[in-house]
């Protein structure tokens, strides 16, 4: 199979070999130094990121990857200057754009709107997270890091803290660990538990992962703690928040039970979850994180763009 | 002498065995009366069986032989239904309902934030499970059982 002309809306759309050919790809465009070097493969063509909410992070990496690859970028950061503040319907503004780009990537607030966007496009989408539905790169990014982190993307004891029934990025990466033979563990304050469909669809796949709200416990044989933002306005009560925020830090103190090659991931922003102390550790790998989001994209538009990514066909000789 | 709730029809389709109160509901899916159709509809409500086994919904639609697509259109809200094709008062044709794998624009997501509900598209959910009876949104992957679609 090949990921050429193909829509990616969810990690699910991907084979285990279309990932591991994406992950060996973005580990060439990184370069030793992690900072990969301008190239020319999307030189003729003109990708659309159309942002119909605000994503800073996530919309300028994907530009920063098109622009390192030659490619030109148009579209919009937010909804506010264009025509659908004025009531356009998200149909009508991606056939629109569909005939002014090679591709479309579309971060929009509606759950299933890069399924709609894929399914009415000439040219194909990639989701760049559709409200709470999926978010792949994000994953994809996260999944990388982990193993450009331990050196292998397989049987890392994995534990994933924090919401999990709303994160949606926790629900592709979990599911993800499990294909790839990982053991994971979800940690989560009461009320927000990793959705049973997750866990279904994670045991489907691979082990069943363990659920706990015992971190202490779960730090033990961590190889890896994946942090996710508690989000505020998931508590009604703000004391019951403070109450949860509080008990999942991540300091110096808690990461004692752990080991001190621990790699620690953040899909940042941050908001206090973890002590800026914690920083100092050589695990500390959220800005690692944050800059594979380049290479990772980059692999991901020049195989959906490019017949054979020469890059490749170098690797492999 | 037979006595009967709805007369019986000369040509046409009769929907039986819909679960009691479903009837209006079954003709909304169906989309009739179609606009500008004289077709004579009756609709019974509340039949009893005969056979003291509960109570049911009976359609007619005169001068109209529905599509077997149209007809499993209705299976999500009426999974026992029998149809019966009516020519010279004469039952032609008669099956039951089949539900199809993919079921579009018959009911809608019930996720607030799926993109179905504020976009001009048909909704269209796979069918999961037929028993007990599970769909899944095809855009946002929401999942609903029997209860939330009938
Ligand atoms: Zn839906």
């Amino acid at each position: 199979m090949t990921l050429l002309d193909r829509d990616v809306i969810a990690v699910s759309d991907l084979s285990d070999d279309e990932i591991q050919a994406l992950l060996r790809l973005a580990r060439e465009f990184a370069g030793p130094e992690g900072r990969p070097t301008p190239r020319n493969e999307l030189a003729d063509r003109i990708v659309a990121c159309l942002f119909f909410e605000p994503s800073t992070r996530t919309r300028l990496s994907f530009e920063s990857a098109a622009h390192r690859l030659g490619a030109r970028v148009i579209g919009f950061s937010s909804p506010a200057a264009t025509s659908f503040a004025k009531g356009e319907t998200l149909s009508d503004t991606i056939r629109t754009v569909s005939h002014y780009a090679d591709l479309i990537v579309l971060r929009h607030p509606k759950d299933g709107s890069a399924r709609l966007a894929a399914e009415l496009s000439e040219v194909p989408v990639v989701n760049a997270g559709d409200g709470s539905h999926s978010h792949p790169t994000q994953s994809l990014v996260d999944f990388f890091t982990i193993g450009d982190e331990r050196g292998t993307t397989t049987n890392n004891n994995v534990v994933l803290l924090g919401d999990l029934r709303f994160g949606r990025t926790t629900h592709s990466l979990a599911t993800l660990l499990s294909r790839f033979g990982n053991k994971v563990t979800c940690v989560s304050p009461p009320g927000l538990e990793m959705p049973e469909g997750v866990i279904e669809e994670c045991a489907r796949h691979g082990r069943r992962p363990d659920q706990t709200n015992d971190l202490v416990g779960a730090l033990a044989d961590a190889d890896v703690l994946y942090v996710t933002r508690i989000q505020k306005e998931r508590f009604a009560d703000p004391a019951e928040y403070l109450k949860y925020a509080g008990s999942y830090r991540i300091d110096d103190d808690i990461l004692r039970h752990a080991e001190a090659d621990l790699t620690i991931l953040h899909p940042l922003p941050r908001v206090g979850e973890i002590d800026h102390a914690v920083d100092r550790r050589p695990g500390a790998a959220w800005f690692r994180q944050a800059r594979n989001g380049v290479p990772v994209r980059m692999a991901l538009l020049t195989s959906i763009l490019k017949e054979t990514p020469q890059i490749l066909t170098e690797a492999t000789r | 002498m037979k006595e009967f709730i709805v007369p019986p029809i000369r040509n046409g389709t009769v929907i039986d065995h819909i679960p009691p109160g479903k009837s209006v509901r079954v003709l909304e899916v169906l989309g009739i009366p179609r606009p500008g159709s004289t077709s004579i509809v009756s609709l019974a409500m509340n039949v009893e069986t005969g056979r003291g086994a509960g109570r049911k919904d009976i359609v007619k639609i005169e001068d109209r032989e529905l599509e077997r697509e149209e007809l499993d259109r209705i299976a999500l809200i009426a999974p026992g239904a029998t149809i019966n094709i009516i020519r010279n008062y004469d039952v032609a044709r008669k099956h039951t309902v089949d539900l199809p794998d993919t079921i579009e624009g018959v009911v809608q997501c019930q996720n607030p934030d799926c993109v179905t509900l504020s976009e001009p598209v048909a909704s269209r959910f796979q069918v999961t499970s037929r028993d007990p009876l599970v769909i899944r949104c095809d855009y946002c992957r929401h999942v609903l059982s029997q209860e939330a679609v009938a």
